[in-house]
């Protein structure tokens, strides 16, 4: 949507792109990334935080994109389920999912990843009952929570070993 | 229009559900099919009705007139490449998967080469819907016949050629080879140039689940990168150029009628407002700007008073349906005589069971994106019946169904819940109005309030029994819930089973499984009960009682399993139970262990066993998913979910109010998944449901001594 005249606009960087939205600074985030942007991989399913199916990174940290002010995020680092993978290649947590069959409709598998990749920025290696606590805003109403916990394990796992990796090359 | 658009279509799925479907008039012919499809081979499966009719002519469809009455086919391109069209939709049951496993197989192609078509009524063959776990049994048969029979079309295209004798041939990784003659030839150059249609021969050999390679084995989910990077587009998502955004003014409560109303200020906010009787909306460029002038419009409504959920059972016992004579047979099953039976029983027990309305909360609300073309029609949304809602908006707008074209992009679940098609006429009422497309996409609160509910009910079950055990007697009263898994699998000489319609106090229909989860929860609740009073240990006074040897063998391997012969009795605050039965042609056996708090209240289930058994399976995995997902969702209608609702309005209908499983909710999950290869496919989206309920609530009453007949069983925990 183009900038009009005298609107105030607000500058959003989403994935490493800064774009200029023309959007009252109250509009939610989701809108403005469904509508205005069309990222679509971030899902509307509750409107009021808390289903998880809009999550998305906010300077890092998983945040309810449904119940966000744009205003309130200009300046952030916004990351959504399109900005994780590079390229082709699969973000690892998307890999895991993908290996433990981790859904069914897969409506909530963009907010369950996005929180999964947040929990592994500041948990590595996340016991069962972390990832537990730390999902439980994720509504899946297919019911694959059981493969989610492993997808996530097996995601910490692939990085824990990645970074092994490196570390050895050094 | 409005009246249409607004009234409640009364889903009566347990009826609905057996209709018998209206033949597919194929408006193609022969020539205009290749123009669509590239040159090629089709092979088509035709209704057996029309099939007969047609017997003398062979298989090869010579003419340019194609059958009338097509289920399914499939193409094969000059570049080698499987489409398969099918009027199946996939909502997460993983049948784009399972479909495509099942041609990959006969057809002996890799899944890559393979795409699917699914729910375009311009594409695919007419198809009733998907539900009623009938996309196993019925199409996947279907398709592998069809694969089946191109794959002979293609073995006589490569005899043909070699003048080699076909029965000599084998087709293998998308070649046909002759191991005699040391040569082998592609699909796609055997493609190149023709044009050949072929009708489903009546009988032909498909491969034995034994032989499986494809077929049998947990295949990834089909598509599943489009899921993992966001890149799907689901109903909800579809955008066309110059699109707008539709909201629509819900009246204050059910059944209400429009007094008066006021559209002066929406109407100069630069969107379009529609008022056609009793249907009040916007089109606007944004959904900021559709939601501003819906909230701008002053409406005034009346409606008549109506029951809410505290008096929900006794209005169903009190309110038969109109018109239904509640001794009449329509839906009734007597065996013996029960009254006999009964009175020469040496324990009789009679109790009452009740089922909570609940919702099925997909998490992709209703979605539909409309665009008129002159007269005709094209909407895009989640529905399991995209023909269905055809004839919908068909009839809303007075036009012919050829008019319309409905797509199903992957949706985000439905659970029986979006056999309807009302975003569909929404969006296209606003759309034909601003002249544009529209798009409509409900608020959570409106899937919670204006879809529709799955049936409360009441539930009466009598039973005698002799001191050995032996049931005598059963008789068995459901009160609007459904008719579906009411029959009991027991061996009870004397039944007396009766389905009571009722008024509805909600608009109420299809959800996963039907009310099949309300009568076993009774009946497996009751044989509990029936257990305790004569003193035998509950499995062994069902298989005292039962003689289905695929229903006996999923009890005894879920018990196996569940170690339910060492289960410890003597801890505190434990409990262990067990449900099982027979439903969609599925076998199913569930146990659970839960722990209540007396203290706090608060009862958590520990472990949930499964035993299901489906014929051959034909993908494990997927299999196993749907399994631990039917008890994660079964968990929350046994143990919280209920919508609360009075005189007309839902008190409960956001996610913030409705509680539905989440992460913490989860059991331990085990499955046990018995492979009766010898045995046909069927499905298993529904059956697996049925056992969660009743087993939760045998564990509450083995670990407490309370006996919770009610669903939910315990919305506000279980305190001393």
């Amino acid at each position: 949507m183009a900038t009009s005249i005298g609107s105030p606009g607000v500058s959003l960087s989403i994935n490493g792109n800064v774009y200029l939205v023309d959007a009252d600074p109250q509009t939610s985030l989701l809108t403005v990334l469904r509508e205005h942007l069309d990222l679509t991989g971030s899902k509307y399913g509750c409107g009021e935080g808390q289903c998880g199916a809009c999550t998305v990174l906010i300077d890092g940290k998983a945040q309810r994109s449904c119940i966000t002010r744009v205003g309130a995020v200009a300046n952030k680092k916004i990351i959504t389920i399109e900005g994780i993978g590079s390229g082709d290649r699969l973000h690892p947590v998307q890999q895991a999912f993908l290996d433990e069959g981790a859904m069914q409709c897969a409506y909530c598998t963009s907010g369950m990843i996005m929180s999964a990749v947040a929990l592994l920025r500041i948990n590595s290696a996340p016991q069962e009952n972390e990832i537990i606590d730390f999902m439980e805003g994720n509504i899946c109403r297919c019911g694959t929570y059981s493969r989610i916990i492993r997808a996530v394990q097996r995601a910490a796992k692939m990085m824990s070993a990645y970074v092994a990796a490196k570390g050895a090359a050094r | 229009m409005s009246e249409k658009s607004n009234s409640q279509v009364v889903l009566e799925p347990e009826r609905y559900e057996l209709t018998a479907p209206a033949p597919y008039h194929f408006d193609l012919d022969r020539r205009e099919f290749f123009k669509f499809l590239g040159a090629g081979v089709v092979v088509f499966s035709v209704l057996k009705t029309a099939a007969a009719g047609q017997e003398s002519g062979g298989r090869q469809w010579r003419g340019d007139a194609l059958p009338k009455e097509i289920d399914a086919w499939l193409h094969i391109g000059e570049n080698g490449k499987v489409t398969v069209y099918t009027g199946k939709v996939e909502v997460g049951q993983n049948i784009r998967t399972s479909l495509t496993q099942a041609v990959a197989e006969e057809l002996s192609v890799p899944m890559d080469n393979i795409e699917l078509i699914m729910g375009d009524t311009q594409l695919t063959p007419f198809d009733m819907g998907t539900f009623g776990s009938r996309t196993t049994p019925t199409m996947n048969l279907q398709l592998r016949k069809v694969a089946s029979a191109a794959r002979d079309v293609l073995i006589n295209l490569a005899a043909a050629q070699w003048k080699a004798d076909p029965q000599h041939l084998v087709a293998a990784d998308g070649k046909i080879t002759d191991p005699a003659g040391k040569r082998s030839v592609e699909y796609a150059a055997l493609m190149k140039g023709q044009q050949l249609t072929e009708m489903l021969p009546a009988q032909d050999p498909l491969i034995p689940a034994a032989d499986w390679k494809v077929a049998g084995t947990s295949a990834a989910k089909v598509d599943g990168h489009e899921f993992v990077t966001g890149k799907h587009r689901y109903p909800s998502d579809q955008k066309v150029p110059g699109m707008w955004y539709g909201k629509v003014l819900r009246p204050e409560a059910f059944g209400a009628t429009l007094v008066s109303l006021d559209t002066q200020k929406a109407d100069q906010m630069g969107v379009t407002v529609v008022h056609d009787g009793n249907f009040v909306g916007v089109a606007a460029p944004s959904t900021a700007q559709a939601e501003a002038a819906v909230a701008a419009i002053q409406a005034e409504w009346k409606a008549e008073p109506q029951p809410s959920n505290k008096e929900l059972f006794d209005y169903l016992r009190k309110n038969p349906a109109e018109g239904h004579d509640p001794t009449g047979d329509g839906d009734r099953y007597d065996r013996g005589s029960v009254d006999p039976a009964m009175a020469s029983a040496d324990h009789k027990l009679q109790q009452t069971y009740k089922v909570s309305y609940i919702a099925h909360v997909p998490l992709e609300p209703r979605a539909a994106l409309a665009k008129w073309d002159g007269d005709s029609l094209t909407v895009w949304t989640g529905t399991q019946r995209p023909f269905g809602v055809r004839g919908q908006l068909a009839e809303a707008f007075r036009i012919p169904e050829e008019h319309v074209r409905v797509l199903m992009p992957d949706t985000g679940a439905a659970y029986g819940g979006k056999h309807t098609g009302e975003t569909a006429i929404e969006a296209a009422r606003l759309a034909r109005a601003a002249k544009r497309p529209v798009k409509v996409v409900w608020t959570r609160e409106e899937e919670f309030t204006w879809a529709y509910f799955r049936p409360a009910g009441v539930i009466d079950v009598v039973s005698g029994v002799r001191n050995d055990g032996t049931i005598t007697a059963w008789e068995f009263h459901n009160y609007n819930s459904g008719s579906a898994g009411i029959r009991t699998y027991y061996d009870i000489p004397n039944q007396r089973i009766v389905f009571h319609p009722t008024k509805m106090p909600l608009r109420q229909g299809s959800y996963r499984a039907l009310a099949a989860t309300a009568n076993h929860f009774a009946r497996e609740s009751h044989m509990d009960e029936l257990a305790h009073q004569v003193k035998m240990d509950p499995l062994e006074f069902r298989l005292k009682n039962l003689k289905d040897e695929r229903l006996r063998a999923v009890f005894q391997a879920a018990a196996k399993q569940f170690g339910w012969g060492n289960r410890d009795k003597t801890l505190d605050g434990w409990g262990f139970g067990m449900g099982g039965g027979y439903e969609k042609l599925g076998y199913v056996a569930t146990f659970a262990e839960v722990h209540v708090d007396r203290k706090s209240g608060d009862v958590k289930v520990a472990r949930v066993v499964s035993a299901f058994e489906c014929g051959a399976i034909v993908n494990p995995d997927n299999l196993r998913n749907q399994i631990e997902g039917s008890n994660v969702q079964g968990l929350g209608g046994a143990l919280f979910e209920a919508i609360a609702f009075e005189n007309g309005k839902i008190l409960n209908g956001r996610l913030s109010e409705y509680r539905v499983p989440r992460f913490s909710d989860l059991p331990v999950l085990q499955t046990v998944l018995i492979d009766r290869k010898d045995l046909p496919s069927v499905g298993a989206g529904e059956c697996p449901m049925v056992g969660v309920a009743p087993a939760i609530a045998n564990a509450i009453f083995d670990a407490t001594g309370v006996r919770l007949r009610s669903m939910p069983l315990v919305p506000e925990g279980l305190k001393a």
